[in-house]
């Protein structure tokens, strides 16, 4: 009973929360470009079929958020876009993913290729054990920039993008190791954005991070919405319900249900949508 | 309820404290066996060598008169076999557990070999000998040269190098490949500036570890032949040559008395080169290792 009880207080956050932070979201009604573009996509791990027929479309600078249960290929399908799955040798895939009009998995596409303009954030910080400063510089350094100033632009920039700049300035040459979670998390960020990407690829970014920090991530996506396609992936649906225009949910390796965000926290078409946002299961 | 009995746990409290000391004296004899041994044996050697241990000891060759003996050719023998034996077997050893661990696919083949390189690693140190006769003097006619007897050497611990770095490469976090991968670098720039920065220290105190074992092996040095009194310096890597080992090997068999005491003052030199290799391993493994 009690976590009944629990479950559909979330629901009222969920659905208290929406209005007043859509409003911003349903004000862009120009067509956008798509970037990215899934048709008929499966994947395997060894016999386990992880992604069934997936077809989304996500459009440029927009935030789509990915939610689902534990296991429901959420986190696969970001590590399809930029190819990162296939650091597990037995992955097989069918289907296309369309970047920017080019399947990613046509053998000409090299995957070093994909993933500069394709960045990711990943769940757990993961910064290199170097100093602030080379960590920023390590994306610019290995395509090929070696001029200290248009490295030292880089830097700044990306920090300064990353709304870290003020926090890290004086000590760039600093150990990445020695800031607290958020800010390794910002500094991963600030790294990714280095390389200039196209689109950004979030998989759970704040899963590991404290609720101020998480939030300042949060704020983070919704600045960089400006400049970049981001995908985030994420457990928590308040998080998704705040800081994205679409939505997808993801469960046994399918898109049960693919729209904009209000559309799917207020009107979800499908039972098992309901049922999950509403915190029935998952 | 309750499933504890305050009473019995007392009763038994006493029982278990005894079993806890007798279980910890046990490992503190064992501990101090160990220890007494090695006292015992570096009192008998340093109360036999230092009499022997001189500037002449360092400056003089081999010689048939024990006051004359001395360890020079030896000495420099084994510091230019172990130039020999570092760059060859790192490189090799290095090179092959980067392959097996970053390049290669896991399948039954990688396997069979992963299993070979530890099996390796146990066999008999007299058979790398046998190997190095037939291939490097031999076949490859090196002769008994600073270069046959330092591939030899370098064959014998490349096994414990390539899982000592496989180890320090494994240890190196998923998570910094899949940073580094996830800017678009290549596999190459990923292990250059990721996985070898952060893996070398592991990967260099296993190594000095290794070849401080060849330095001290003597078994494949006699089946290689090579010879123990040396009136002089080698002067290439195709010339004969001496090695500390050998010498100490040399004089501990001889009949007269005195020699025991030039060996253990050879074998003082020895220990001293040793500490100073591990000693160089452990700095480099506190000073350079990244906590993740």
């Amino acid at each position: 009973m009690v976590i009944l009880a629990n479950k559909t207080n979330n629901k009222e956050i969920v659905k208290v929360k929406k209005p007043s932070l859509l409003i911003t979201n349903s004000t862009q009604k120009v067509e956008k470009d798509s970037v990215i573009s899934t048709s008929n996509f499966n994947l395997w791990y060894g016999q386990h079929h992880a992604l069934k027929d997936i077809n989304l479309e996500m459009k440029e600078k927009e935030v789509t958020a990915i939610i689902g249960p534990s296991g429901c290929g959420k986190s696969t399908y970001i590590k399809a876009l930029n190819r990162m799955v296939e650091l597990v040798p037995i992955v097989k895939t069918s289907g296309e993913i369309n970047y920017r009009g080019r399947n990613i998995f046509d053998t000409s596409y090299e995957v070093e290729e994909l993933r500069t303009r394709v960045g990711m954030v990943f769940q757990k910080p993961n910064p290199f054990p170097k100093s602030i400063y080379d960590n920023i510089a390590y994306g610019p350094r290995i395509h090929g920039i070696k001029n200290k100033k248009i490295l030292d632009e880089i830097v700044e920039k990306s920090l300064r993008g990353a709304a870290i700049w003020d926090e890290v300035k004086d000590r760039l040459n600093q150990n990445a190791f020695s800031l607290s979670g958020g800010q390794q998390q910002r500094i991963c960020i600030a790294r990714c954005l280095a390389i200039e990407p196209d689109v950004i690829l979030m998989d759970e970014p704040t899963s590991a991070l404290d609720p101020i920090s998480t939030l300042k991530v949060e704020e983070l996506v919704q600045g960089l919405k400006n400049n970049y396609s981001i995908i985030i992936v994420t457990h928590n649906m308040q998080q998704a319900a705040r800081i994205s225009d679409k939505t997808a949910f993801f469960l046994n390796g399918e898109v049960v249900e693919f729209d904009q965000t209000d559309s799917i926290f207020s009107a979800p078409k499908d039972q098992r949508t309901e049922d999950y946002i509403s915190g029935r299961f998952g | 309820m309750k499933y504890l009995n305050d009473t019995i746990v007392m009763k038994r409290m006493k029982s278990r404290l005894t079993v806890n000391k007798v279980w910890k004296t046990i490992f503190l004899v064992a501990t101090l066996l160990a220890l007494l041994t090695l006292v015992i044996l570096l009192v008998r050697i340093v109360s036999q060598g230092t009499s022997y241990l001189s500037p002449d000891f360092f400056t003089n060759f081999g010689s048939r008169f024990p006051e004359k003996a001395g360890i020079k050719a030896a000495l420099i023998g084994s510091i230019y076999l172990m130039l020999i034996i570092a760059p060859v077997s790192m490189i090799l050893g290095v090179g092959t557990a980067i392959y097996l661990e970053e390049y290669a696919k896991k399948n039954k083949f990688t396997s069979f070999i992963q299993m070979n390189i530890s099996n390796l690693a146990g066999v008999p140190s007299i058979v790398f000998g046998l190997l190095g006769l037939t291939i490097f003097v031999r076949m490859l006619m090196l002769g008994k040269s600073l270069l046959a007897a330092g591939f030899t050497m370098s064959l014998l611990i490349l096994p414990v190098i390539i899982v000592a770095s496989q180890e320090a490469i494994r240890s190196v976090p998923k998570e910094q490949r899949e940073a580094s991968y996830g800017m678009g670098a290549t596999k190459w720039q990923t292990i250059i500036r990721v996985v070898l920065p952060a893996a070398i220290p592991g990967i260099l105190t296993g190594s000095i570890l290794a070849l401080s074992r060849a330095v001290g092996e003597t078994a494949p040095l006699v089946v290689l032949g090579i010879p123990v009194i040396l009136q002089f310096l080698p002067d290439g890597v195709l010339s004969q040559f001496t090695a500390l080992p050998m010498q100490i090997y040399d004089w501990a068999k001889r009949p007269q008395e005195a020699f025991q005491f030039v060996a253990s003052a050879g074998i003082i030199v020895l220990m001293f080169f040793l500490v100073i290799m591990n000693s160089i391993a452990i700095f480099i493994r506190n000073k350079f290792q990244k906590r993740y």
